[in-house]
């Protein structure tokens, strides 16, 4: 079972797909969808055995993969998971086959392309996941804004090339000095590319705290932290639902990856150092980003701001050094990716058939669409963090984090259970309850078969994450528990 | 006089490839507008023959005459669409500009030639190492050298004739001006101040970091401004002759010479990719020409994804290449510049060249948005040769491949810098 490389199959599979779907044209829109499901389950089944087979035990990397690449820079193609990494290209494998079928009628243009540029863009995903080179991770990083790009700027809405533009100058900023760090810690390392040698690397302060720089703006940008999260709210509205559905579950999750990946274990005393700013920045998103939501008119947007929340609770959980931490912001980006992309898919729904993304156009569709309304209750409850969803568990487990180390912190992290509560609810309020507000909402069509099926997936997956998140925990805690004791040693 | 080694053998492998695609991509392009003849040839050819010989000069004259008969060449091909009063006047300018930096290069080389007696560019550096010639008439000739090269590469402050004429000639004439010719430069570049000149490295390399940083901003700053392709394709050329530079100046950092093959085969590497990457770009402004219509203006890429999906998705490889996004070949050229840099402790420069980088990359996205965000305004079916599109294909495809598999192409350049 362990032998056949499987994460190399969980890179290319989706990428050969993507690619050989890019020669039909849009007379064969079928074929092209068919054969796009085909591709996307294939990744997810790929995936698979990296849990099956997962040893929960260790906390070194497994399924590795290694053969030198660019022999003349020392660059491997050096591939492995350990409990931190492999959960996120399960997560987006299961997330590529689901955005396959949101698309599946909603996308009349270009269908090739479409589901080419996301077929091609999981298996980049996997690779970022999966990369133990960093200069393996930087290409992957950087090529995953080619078909993001295209996505928004393609099928996006009207302000589509603004937001495309600004999301990939945003994170090429970001990456542009990541790579300068990078570079830096090759010629440091004796030229070495390897992500676990840069581990065990011994570096002065000053360095330790201008790479941290460097990371973070790569990284925070990603997330994206408060302040530079401004691309985020434009990003998600301008992109097709689809498109919104993988940044918010997994492109986001990139940075997050990336400081656990590389700030953290890179550079530890630089993390003690700036824990208490980068913790005021994620409460900064908890707090006020999830006051902004509260005052949003557009559904996408409310969302987006949501995630940037959220997202902070992701940050915070890692900067506070404890196991809860950690592996609570863990679960919360699992968690969340989840409910993020089962959030923007009940927006596409509403949109395909009303064209608006506006709260005030709404109201009263629990009356023409309640198995919709049903579901999407569910989503809204767990992006609230309502106690039995996926929601609930990552949130309590970083609040008991945050409390162990400062009460106030705690405190202050604590009140996005108020705050979440209030915009997701508020929204759901105005949009789903009351009388019917416009004969375009009377005239609404309940949910297909396919939609159901795509919204009931993630439903099952939020139930189950929220009753029994066992299986999920227990893959991390021998990675989490060793990034720990790694971090507790100076390299100094 | 003339040396041949594996760096000359590699550059002249490119060059004459550059050029056989040059002649595969401007045949329909130059055919409509009745310039497909005699003339054409002779001087085309006679321009290889000029870079051949700039490539494996190893002497002083033997390096300009090299030159010259490159740039005449150029100034004539430039002006062969006689009747065309802006080809014309680009030639004009062209030459004019081109004959002032021949001056200055052949005064800097009599000035270095008093220093140290000999034109011979091994006998001018043993002269350096051991006669000890006059320093300060040694360092007036190295100014003017590097001024003159400077405008040979178009780098800024030396960079005015380019956009001017990569706008006003012939779309095949600029792409040959925009390929092979940047290999020689990079020879006579290689030459003159590694070969020649290595011992006043701290000297030169303050020049290269000041050439180097003026036209990576200017380059990049300036290709934002422009509405014509051609000239926007210029200004990145200027600043991607700048961000080579860095190679060059990386080698030698306080007389230590650990980093020198590093550094050169990295800006080799570079100007390689870039020739590759240019011949690319303005061959799909040739494909998009016809007869009696120039698409030279941004516009004309609107839509280019619904009018051709494969050229506009080869057109996307070149441009992020040129953007320097992975998985193109372009990323590693610039991994391979930088990595020197660090390497020799130059790391602002290192962060000043990735934020030129960035503001570049908004102009080549750009490009990308107006082919498959925009619908098409001219609908027009393209329908090139056969010989052009599969050449055509070909090159990108050539971007995205030494992207995934970049190790051969740095190996050969390694390898012909260390047998230097």
């Amino acid at each position: 079972m362990t032998s056949a490389p499987w994460l190399s199959l969980t890179i290319w599979i989706p990428i050969l797909f993507g690619l050989a779907v890019l020669v039909f044209s849009d007379r064969h829109a079928a074929q092209v969808r068919q054969i796009s499901l085909i591709g996307a389950l294939a990744g997810l089944a790929v995936s698979l055995p990296l849990y099956t087979g997962f040893n929960t035990q260790t906390s070194a990397m497994q399924f590795v993969e290694l053969t030198p690449w660019i022999p003349r820079f020392n660059i491997r193609y050096n591939l492995g998971v350990d409990g931190i990494s492999v959960l996120f290209i399960l997560l987006n494998s299961f997330i590529t086959v689901l955005v396959v079928l949101a698309g599946w009628e909603s996308i009349k243009r270009r269908v090739a392309q479409y589901m080419a540029a996301f077929l091609i863009m999981s298996g980049l995903l996997n690779g970022v996941f999966a990369a133990l080179d960093a200069m393996l991770f930087y290409v992957f990083f950087e090529a995953t804004l080619i078909p993001m790009y295209l996505v928004i700027g393609v099928w996006g809405g009207p302000n589509r090339v603004y937001a495309a533009v600004k999301f990939f100058l945003y994170t090429l900023l970001g990456s542009l000095l990541m790579l300068v760090a990078f570079l830096y810690l090759y010629d440091k390392s004796g030229g070495s590319f390897s992500i676990l040698d840069w581990h065990k690397l011994p570096l002065a302060m000053i360095p330790q705290l201008l790479l941290f720089v460097a990371f973070f703006l790569a990284f925070a940008v990603k997330v994206p932290m408060w302040p530079v999260h401004t691309w985020l709210p434009d990003a998600h509205v301008e992109a097709p639902t689809g498109g919104s559905a993988v940044l918010a579950a997994i492109l986001l999750k990139l940075g997050a990856y990336g400081f656990i990946r590389f700030s953290l274990p890179v550079l530890p005393d630089a993390s003690h150092a700036l824990a208490g700013f980068m913790i005021t920045l994620s409460l900064i998103a908890v707090v006020y980003i999830g006051l902004v939501a509260i005052a949003q008119t557009d559904m996408k947007k409310l969302i987006a701001y949501s995630s940037i929340a959220h997202m902070g609770f992701v940050t915070l959980g890692f900067f506070i050094f404890n196991a809860y931490g950690v592996e609570g912001a863990l679960v919360q980006m699992v968690s969340h990716g989840f409910v993020s992309a089962a959030m923007f898919l009940c927006v596409g729904v509403m949109y395909d058939r009303m064209h608006s993304r506006n709260i005030a156009d709404y109201g009263g569709v629990v009356n023409t669409m309640p198995k919709f309304a049903s579901l999407m209750m569910l989503f809204a409850l767990a992006n609230s963090g309502l106690p039995a969803t996926s929601g609930f568990v990552g949130e309590f487990m970083v609040i008991m984090g945050a409390l162990k180390h400062n009460f106030w912190i705690g405190f202050l992290a604590a009140t996005t259970l108020i705050f979440g509560a209030a915009y997701t609810l508020w929204m759901y309020k105005r949009v789903i309850f009351g009388a019917v507000a416009n004969e375009r909402v009377a005239k609404l069509q309940d949910i297909g078969a396919r939609e159901f099926l795509v919204l009931a997936l993630l439903a099952l997956a939020v139930l189950g994450m929220g009753l029994y998140p066992q299986p999920f925990t227990e893959v991390m805690h021998a990675s989490v528990d060793a990034l720990l004791q790694h971090l507790a040693q100076s390299k100094l | 006089m003339f040396v041949a080694d594996t760096m000359g053998g590699v550059l002249k492998f490119a060059a004459y490839i550059a050029v056989c695609t040059t002649l595969v991509y401007s045949r329909a392009y130059l055919t409509d507008r009745g310039l497909w003849k005699g003339e054409f040839f002779a001087l085309l050819l006679f321009a290889l023959m000029g870079i051949l010989v700039m490539i494996s000069a190893n002497h002083f004259l033997t390096l300009y005459l090299g030159l010259e008969l490159l740039s005449l060449s150029l100034y004539a091909l430039v002006a062969l669409d006689r009747d065309s009063a802006r080809a014309t006047e680009a030639a004009m300018k062209y030459f004019v500009l081109g004959a002032l930096a021949s001056g200055l290069l052949l005064y800097g080389m009599s000035m270095i030639y008093g220093a140290t007696g000999t034109l011979d560019i091994s006998q001018v550096a043993k002269a350096i190492a051991t006669a000890n010639p006059n320093k300060i008439v040694l360092t007036f000739g190295l100014v003017f050298l590097v001024s003159g090269m400077a405008f040979k590469l178009g780098v800024v402050p030396f960079h005015m004739w380019i956009p001017d004429v990569y706008h006003g000639a012939p779309t095949a004439m600029t792409l040959i001006i925009g390929s092979a010719p940047k290999l020689a430069a990079f020879a006579m570049a290689m030459r003159l101040l590694v070969m020649g000149l290595l011992d006043l490295a701290v000297d030169w390399q303050q020049m290269l970091v000041i050439l180097a940083v003026l036209s990576m901003a200017v380059g990049n700053l300036a290709a934002i401004a422009q509405t014509n392709i051609k000239r926007m394709l210029a200004y990145s050329t200027i600043s991607h002759m700048g961000f080579m530079l860095l190679g060059l100046l990386a080698g030698v950092v306080n007389g230590n010479w650990l980093n020198a093959a590093d550094a050169y085969s990295a800006a080799m590497f570079y100007v390689v990719v870039y020739v590759l990457t240019t011949l690319g770009s303005f061959g799909m402004v040739l494909l998009l020409s016809r007869a009696g219509f120039e698409a030279e203006n941004l516009e004309d890429f609107k839509g280019l994804n619904t009018r051709s999906p494969w050229f506009a998705f080869i057109m996307l490889l070149l441009m992020f290449s040129l953007a320097g996004v992975p998985p193109t070949v372009g990323f590693y050229a610039k991994l391979s510049v930088l990595q020197p840099l660090l390497a020799a402790n130059m790391t602002w420069l290192a962060v000043v060249a990735v934020l030129f980088s960035l503001i570049g990359a908004f102009y080549y996205l750009r490009i990308v948005k107006l082919m498959y965000f925009d619908e098409p305004v001219d609908t027009t079916p393209i329908a090139p040769s056969l010989d052009m599109s599969v050449l055509i294909s070909i090159n990108g495809l050539a971007v995205l491949a030494l992207g995934i598999m970049p190790q051969s192409l740095m190996a050969l350049c390694y390898f012909s810098i260390k047998a230097l």
